[in-house]
């Protein structure tokens, strides 16, 4: 057991740390798509291999070797100066990443550039009104005519699908192929015509997810990311890059000191909260759930330094875990407040900017989203445990 | 670095495992749980492993190894439901001696396996049933109650003040008698004493704190070992029973039960692994780390013995299939040593969180 990063890294921690002291006036103050300070932070982050650190200089990035210390030394000190860590979504978390791995040179080259520096906005057209947990069941469909693919079909929980400039799209071409062999993943840009935006309103009132129409989309017929039919091994390449990122315990750790915060200035009938010892045990239980996670992270961070280490049932958890711990936490703040807690909007008794409600509703679709509890379940116990997949129905006989 | 056991205590584990698979299967756990044999050839086996001195210092006569691997295996005892003294004679009687600097006398022969010592200690962490102790001139009245280990030689003693005493089992005075609980596997009892005469080992709180973290994080360990073997005997079980033509492991309702046991399961190992490490190595967590680690497991480990129970369907409710032996190991240590409701507080006391 050895918990340090070693003395060779001390020296990288100085320069992160000399970087924020000199550069963190520049932290953009609110996040958001196209905000031009967000933008100009990014360059400079990308500049001094703080954003973009391993993506290759050739292709707009850092080009820095990988190294899983360095990359958690700058996160640990950003995340302690609380200033941005740069810009995210979809198209930088989880195309870039696929784009490096599977995408042609003229793909890398076209594509990467922009999106790193949050000039190309992403959105991703995965999930159908029928196609949610059986994504692969997808019928949205491509049809090659000529040199172009002829899309029609819905999406639907497309997040930032109004702000984005193009949306990587997985779509069925070979109709007569088992499901999972006929999907195809193309590239386009949201100004093809024949593309129908309608937000979808979730229930914290934001409008970020959206519903996707595609009638007669014409796109040129090399778009494709991977081979024809190979659509889906692209996407579980990537949903595997979103699944880990949903619920970090650091976040836990740092929203759980909120709620000490608040429950040492929330009082009921003259008594501070933190002196009722029935909500300090709620307390002190999601704490002892979120030290749990905080050490899990720790093994994690540790098989990937040092193979060998087996910790892939402690990797296939976090989603499920992370994700419904969260909610229990923002639901913990909510109930020390009482009725303060019930406060939204405009309302003159909110208490963190809303936040906790919010937290708590978000957290929710995050539970629902990316795979869900249910799903998480099956994976853990199929590909974790090795239990048998539920059998296929019989087929029904004398279908007509 | 590198979070995790390293080699040697992987070799450790290894050589305890297999001890433990050959020599004390279920079957002879099931005789010593049954007063048809005691335990004491069990300790012999793990005595020539060198168990019984693991955390003494090689000054005392042990082996001077870290709470890391005492934490390794107590899970593995845990695991296979090992009736030992281990988590007394060999956990908290060392980490009290060596802390306080008294009594380190008799570890040497804690080492070799000749001396076993009993840990009394409830009157120092939660006093029930007015056991009340007192001590006047060296000699010690009253009594203590669910004292671990009914055949010890000596026995440590805290009293309400957290003073901690050693007696001599066969002192004038002292009377024993056994007291059954749930888990057979583990023996407890009854200490009264008549003007016993008593050496005070510390009357230093710090002393106390400290052995009683080191008791928190191997009763953790032992319980992570507990669940661990019982969601794999469900997960076992589940693969072999057939109902409705199908294996009931095919059904999605018991494999969303193991699903949850492994979610909450995991990350508990990463804990005991950390509050083992922080008792030497990071002095100003390891307190809240082992009371909140033995709350978190006791909460899990009760999870996971039930659901593991409730898996194996009526078969799990028999003492045909013995799962009940995990479940009640799980049951006795979730009270040993402070129920979750009085560590949580314990935890809370110790971050400046209560008034």
């Amino acid at each position: 057991m050895d918990l340090s990063f070693g003395a060779e890294y001390d020296e990288f921690r100085t320069e992160v740390k000399q970087f924020i002291a000199a550069s963190s006036d520049k932290s953009p103050k609110q996040a958001g798509i196209g905000n031009a300070e967000a933008i100009a932070w990014q360059k400079i982050l990308i500049n001094n291999g703080y954003a973009a650190r391993t993506i290759p200089t050739e292709y707009g990035g850092f080009g820095a070797e990988p190294d899983i210390i360095e990359s958690r030394i700058i996160s640990e000190e950003f995340s302690n100066a609380q200033i941005s860590t740069g810009l995210g979504g979809q198209g930088i978390s989880m195309l870039t990443p696929v784009l490096l791995e599977m995408g042609t040179e003229e793909q890398k080259q076209q594509f990467i550039k922009p999106t790193i520096h949050g000039e190309m906005i992403w959105c991703q057209g995965y999930s159908e009104p029928g196609a949610g947990s059986d994504l692969a069941s997808l019928t949205t469909k491509a049809e090659l005519d000529g040199d172009e693919w002829v899309i029609n079909g819905q999406k639907i929980w497309t997040s930032t699908a109004h702000l984005a400039d193009w949306i990587f799209c997985l779509v069925r071409t070979e109709p007569e192929a088992p499901k999972h062999q006929g999907i195809s993943f193309l590239l386009f840009s949201m100004d093809t015509p024949g593309i129908d935006i309608r937000p979808l309103v979730d229930m914290t009132g934001d409008a970020n997810f959206n519903e996707v129409f595609f009638t007669d989309v014409r796109v040129p017929k090399d778009q494709i990311v991977g081979q024809r039919g190979q659509g889906w091994q692209v996407a579980n390449a990537i949903l595997g890059h979103e699944r880990g990122s949903l619920a970090p315990p650091d976040a836990a750790l740092s929203r759980l000191n909120g709620v000490i915060k608040l429950m040492n200035s929330e009082s009921v009938n003259g008594e501070r909260v933190i002196d009722n010892p029935v909500f300090r045990d709620r307390l002190m239980k999601i704490q002892g759930r979120v030290l749990a996670m905080k050490c899990n992270d720790m093994r994690l961070l540790s098989a990937r330094i040092n193979k060998g280490q087996d910790a892939k049932l402690a990797g296939m958890i976090v989603k499920l875990l992370g994700t419904e711990l969260r909610h229990e936490l923002e639901s913990l703040a909510i109930d020390v407040m009482g009725e303060i807690g019930i406060a939204y909007g405009d309302n003159p008794y909110l208490r963190g900017n809303g936040s906790w409600q919010y937290q708590y509703m978000y957290f929710l679709g995050l539970i629902i989203g990316g795979g869900t509890s249910q799903i998480q379940k099956n994976i853990i116990s199929e590909r974790g445990l090795g239990m048998p997949r539920e059998p296929k129905p019989a087929a029904k006989a004398n279908a007509s | 670095m590198e979070f995790g056991l390293s080699s040697e205590q992987i070799l450790l584990q290894d050589s305890v495992n297999r001890f433990l698979t050959e020599q004390v299967p279920l079957d002879v756990v099931r005789k010593i749980a049954t007063d048809d044999s005691s335990d004491a050839n069990c300790w012999g086996g793990l005595t020539d492993l060198g168990i019984p001195g693991l955390l003494i210092s090689e000054a005392n006569g042990g082996l001077g190894l870290s709470s890391l691997d005492a934490a390794v295996v107590s899970e593995l005892l845990g695991y296979h439901v090992t009736p030992s003294p281990f988590i007394s004679s060999s956990v908290i009687a060392p980490a009290t001696m060596q802390a306080a600097g008294r009594g380190e006398d008799l570890l040497g022969s804690v080492a070799t396996g000749e001396t076993r010592i009993g840990i009394a200690f409830a009157e120092g962490i939660a006093s029930r049933n007015n056991a009340g102790l007192s001590v006047d001139g060296g000699k010690l009245s009253g009594k203590s109650l669910f004292a671990l280990d009914s055949d010890a030689n000596y026995y440590l003693i805290s009293t309400s003040t957290q003073e901690i005493y050693l007696v001599d089992a066969s002192a004038r005075g002292l009377s024993r008698s056994s007291l059954t609980t749930v888990d057979r596997t583990r023996s407890t009892c009854e200490l009264t004493y008549d003007k016993v005469d008593a050496l005070l080992i510390s009357d230093d709180p710090e002393v106390f704190r400290v052995a009683l973290d080191a008791g928190l994080v191997s009763l953790s360990a032992d319980t992570l070992g507990a669940s661990q073997c019982a969601l794999d005997q469900a997960v076992t079980y589940a693969g072999q029973r057939e109902q409705f033509k199908r294996v009931i492991a095919s059904f999605q309702a018991v494999k969303h039960m193991c699903a949850e046991m492994v979610a909450s399961l995991e990350p508990c190992r990463s804990m005991v692994w950390y509050a083992a490490h922080a008792l030497e190595e990071i002095p100003q967590e390891s307190t809240m780390m082992a009371s909140h680690t033995k709350a978190h497991l006791s909460e899990v480990g009760q999870f996971v013995t039930r659901t593991a129970t409730e898996v194996h369907g009526g078969m799990g409710f028999t003492d045909l299939v013995g799962l009940h032996y995990w479940f009640k190991r799980a049951g006795f240590n979730r009270q040993l040593l402070g129920s979750p409701e009085l560590l949580r507080e314990r935890a809370a006391r110790i971050q400046g969180l209560t008034a």
